[in-house]
């Protein structure tokens, strides 16, 4: 044991968590997708935060500890945009095509 | 072999103990690779990949419902921790031993969720989207039940008296578990269109 | 332990385990130095099988079609084999762990000045599960179809169905094996950071740290953050070969660029994870054996973190003619030749520090010398590739083989001599033989140049790689080109000649050597202040530090070099 908390109110963050998982439940239920987005990923991003922070600490624990879990996530942000030109679009594929046509590159151009 | 171990465990020049630190190298690391898992799955899905509306055939309230468990469960084990830290080793078991239960609930309903796609057809190799589902969920389950194994272990040690810092670092690991739900729940169970 | 010994222990540390029995010393230990050396010993042996299969396909190269003595007929299929798994083995089989897991297990606690790594156990899990990873390699290449040559970047559908690869259990077992060596150093990785982070000796501030110790753990984050995705893609790439999921069959809507994406987001840094621990290790050798201050530590260390930072946003260089889209080339042949940037940087502190120093060309310092000259070809030549126009036209021909060999073999192999022969008495208790040494290193660095130079000439010929016979190419099977194959093979032969006299050096200094006093380098670092070798628990008295490690020629001491643990003189 090396140092004591002063604790967070676990039941009370447990209840939060709990009506946040009803609210990410029922957004689909109004049918906007938009909505839908936000309620599925914008709620699972705050519960995260209430796990992160109180359940594991992370409010007492060292600038250390933050900085390596941002720089984590960050990092697989730079993968997802290094990667995505290539397998989440398709606009790119066709290039070479449009060389071997004289009128497409000139549209390009 | 005692708690005693060579003098560099019980140094931290960081102010932060070095099972706690290692704990959070080791999730930063797990990050990576769910991530990737995640980061793949959204790429085929944001390109419009065939197979991806399926996910309206998974059953939100089977994932909301462990969802819930893993909540609580994760509630239980924080409440391990803070009784270990008075010192009460009784009560944590306890709850450790909740917790566990949690786990085996998780899995239960897990495996009822499979059993039921895979009689429908929905296999592994139906389609990406199928490939995907069991492919998170499988690797999901696997660091559920490795975390059970390592509570249970610890469960008895601390009974003994040894090592009460471990009921940290676990309930460290089993929210990390509990996160990596919280966005597996949206990405597979909710976002079906 | 009770309370009592355990106070006591800080004192009295290295008495506590002498009664080892030889199972638990050196089959299952958990000294960090045993380890290390079963990591590095590990390692060399690997390097012999990576060095056969070099030696086989080169022969192959230059006599095709004959059997080549000690190993038979190479066919094309066996070829393949060859050139993947000498990739494969010289990475991840003799680069990581020597250098990486070896060496750094060697030198962290040493160097920090602590007795033993963080968590001993798991460390020794480590290398448990790294020596299976090994062995399920060298498992893979008897299986029926022989061993897997899809080439150390696996790219799909040829890696992930059998009908293309021609082994079916081959490429799988190839695959769990790089998959169990990735978990074996993400393990070690996070054993060697916390060690670092944690047990720091009482007194040594972030920029009293040697520069190897901060390099190989600058190495090991680059490696944890990088190769997560890899697992995640190795875990869909085996259930392609085993279940028959399509995530990177493109035939059933799956992506094959994903694969090298996921490959490259680790291969790029990868290098970098190899090639900061042997950067560290020069910095120790050069500053050592021209007795002076290392030109600009502060730099140094940021251009490693700024070349760390920067190897996450250059992976795509490799893929220039895979079918990326061609705006990503743009960006990625910037960021390619602005990490040249930083290294460079490195490299002119590390010429700097010799400027005006008193050199002693002792082997270690010939072997960090050639290193600087070496890694040079191979950093000036990587800045053609990097530019996306010309590696379209280099792109997989042997001016790429040559340049990688030029920054991988000085890592290496260049690396691992001199780091063992710079602490070959520390880690024995013996010198090596000064003589045999200089032969050993000329025998090799020249036939290195000769090997791999001719090469850069043969791929702006236009020979392409992954060729096993060019007596089918009519450009390129005339005389002149199938000369320079022939001198180049030669060379190796050559080559692997004078290693003999590496392996005789290293075990007859090994028992029969001149004995090692504590120090003989006169060096700063912590390692050189206890006995020669480290007893378990490492120091009688672990060390408190009061000064940085490059404290060499300060001006108004009698001696030219100033410990780190060496207390001040109350004025």
């Amino acid at each position: 044991m090396s140092e004591t908390y002063a604790h967070p109110n676990y039941i009370k963050i447990w209840f939060w968590l709990l009506i946040l998982l009803a609210l990410s439940v029922a957004g689909p239920m109004l049918e906007i997708p938009a909505l839908t987005i936000l309620t599925a990923f914008g709620i699972a991003v705050v519960k995260a935060f209430l796990v992160a922070a109180n359940f594991m600490h992370l409010k007492f624990e060292k600038k250390i500890i933050w900085f390596l879990l941002i720089l984590s996530m960050c990092l697989l942000g730079v993968f997802f945009f290094g990667a995505a030109p290539d397998v989440m679009m398709t606009e790119g594929d066709q290039w070479i095509d449009c060389i071997a046509d004289k009128s497409c590159v000139e549209q390009r151009l | 072999m005692s708690t005693h171990g060579p003098i560099a465990t019980h140094r931290s020049a960081t102010g932060v103990p070095s099972g706690r630190l290692a704990i959070w190298w080791l999730l930063a690391s797990e990050i990576f690779i769910f991530g990737g898992l995640v980061v793949c799955f959204v790429l085929f899905k944001l390109n419009g990949t065939p197979g991806f509306e399926d996910a309206s055939l998974t059953s939100t309230a089977a994932g909301a419902i462990n969802t819930f468990v893993l909540l609580t469960s994760s509630l239980s084990i924080v409440l391990a921790h803070a009784a270990i830290e008075k010192g009460d080793s009784a009560k944590s078991f306890t709850y450790i031993w909740y917790t566990i239960g949690g786990g085996f609930v998780f899995l239960g309903i897990k495996a009822y969720e499979y059993t039921g796609k895979i009689l429908h057809g929905h296999t592994l190799t139906d389609n990406l989207f199928w490939s995907f589902y069991y492919t998170m969920t499988g690797l999901h389950a696997l660091h559920v039940i490795g975390g059970m194994v390592i509570m249970a272990l610890i469960s008895f040690d601390i009974r003994k008296g040894h090592n009460y810092q471990r009921v940290e670092l676990i309930g460290i690991y089993w929210h990390f578990v509990d996160l990596v739900w919280i966005f597996l729940f949206p990405l597979l169970y909710i976002a079906n269109f | 332990m009770s309370q009592s010994t355990s106070a006591v222990a800080t004192d009295t540390h290295a008495e506590h385990h002498e009664e080892l029995s030889f199972l638990y010393k050196y089959i299952l230990p958990i000294d960090h130095k045993i380890i290390a050396m079963q990591y590095i010993f590990t390692g060399m042996i690997m390097a012999i099988v990576g060095g056969y299969f070099a030696y086989a396909f080169r022969m192959q190269l230059a006599f095709p079609g004959d059997l080549v003595p000690l190993y038979g007929l190479v066919g094309p299929g066996e070829y393949n084999m060859l050139v993947t798994n000498h990739g494969t083995i010289m990475i991840f089989w003799v680069a990581m762990p020597v250098l990486i897991a070896g060496f750094g297990n060697y030198l962290i606690p040493l160097m920090i000045g602590c007795d033993d790594m963080v968590f001993p156990r798991l460390n020794r899990l480590s290398y448990q599960i790294f020596l299976v990873s090994a062995l399920v390699l060298i498992l893979s290449f008897f299986v029926k179809g022989g061993g897997f040559g899809g080439a150390w970047t696996a790219y799909p559908p040829l890696s992930s169905v059998a009908e293309y690869s021609l082994t079916d259990w081959g490429a799988s077992l190839w695959l769990l094996a790089v998959a169990l060596e990735f978990i074996s150093f993400l393990l070690g990785g996070i054993n060697f950071v916390t060690t670092a982070m944690n047990a720091r000796a009482p007194g040594m501030k972030m920029l009293d740290i040697p520069i190897a110790v901060w390099f190989i753990v600058v190495a090991v984050i680059l490696f944890m953050a990088s190769v997560g995705p890899l697992v995640a893609g190795a875990v869909m790439l085996f259930m392609d070969q085993r279940v028959g999921t399509t995530f990177f069959l493109p035939s059933a809507g799956g992506d094959p660029l994903l694969w090298e994406h996921l490959f490259w987001f680790f291969g790029h840094p990868e290098v970098y994870v190899v090639l900061l621990p042997t950067m560290g290790i020069v910095a120790e050798i050069i500053t050592v054996f021209s007795r002076k201050k290392l030109f600009g530590y502060r730099t140094v260390l940021y251009t490693a973190f700024a070349t760390g930072g920067l190897s996450f946003v250059v992976w795509a260089h490799h893929q220039f003619i895979a079918g990326i889209d061609p705006r990503m080339a743009n960006v990625f042949t910037v960021t390619t030749v602005l990490i040249s940037i930083p290294l460079a940087e490195m490299m002119f502190s590390y010429i700097a520090t010799l400027y005006g120093g008193s050199i002693e060309l002792k082997t270690p310092m010939l072997w960090a010398l050639s290193f600087l000259a070496a890694f040079l070809i191979g950093g000036v030549t990587g800045i053609y590739l990097g530019a996306s126009a010309m590696d379209v036209y280099f792109h997989d021909s042997y001016f790429v083989l040559a340049h990688f060999h030029y920054t991988f073999f000085p890592i290496t192999i260049i690396g691992m001599f001199a780091a063992l022969t710079y602490w070959f008495p520390k880690m024995f208790g013996r010198m090596m033989n000064e003589t045999l040494g200089k032969i050993h290193f000329w025998g090799t660095f020249i036939p290195f140049n000769c090997i791999f130079l001719p090469l850069f000439f043969l791929g702006l010929a236009g020979q392409h790689r992954r060729i096993y016979n060019y007596d089918h190419f009519p450009d390129l099977a005339t005389q002149e080109l199938q000369d320079i194959r022939v001198f180049a093979t030669y060379s190796l032969i050559v080559m692997i000649f004078f290693q003999l006299i590496f392996v005789y050096n290293f075990f007859h200094s090994m028992f029969k050597g001149e004995k090692a006093t504590e120090n003989p380098w006169k060096s700063n670092t912590l390692e050189w202040t206890t006995l020669s070798p480290p007893p378990h628990g490492n120091f009688k008295v672990l060390p408190t530090v009061y000064r940085g490690p490059y404290e060499y020629s300060v001006p108004g001491r009698d001696e030219d070099y100033w410990p780190q643990n060496e207390a001040p003189k109350k004025s």
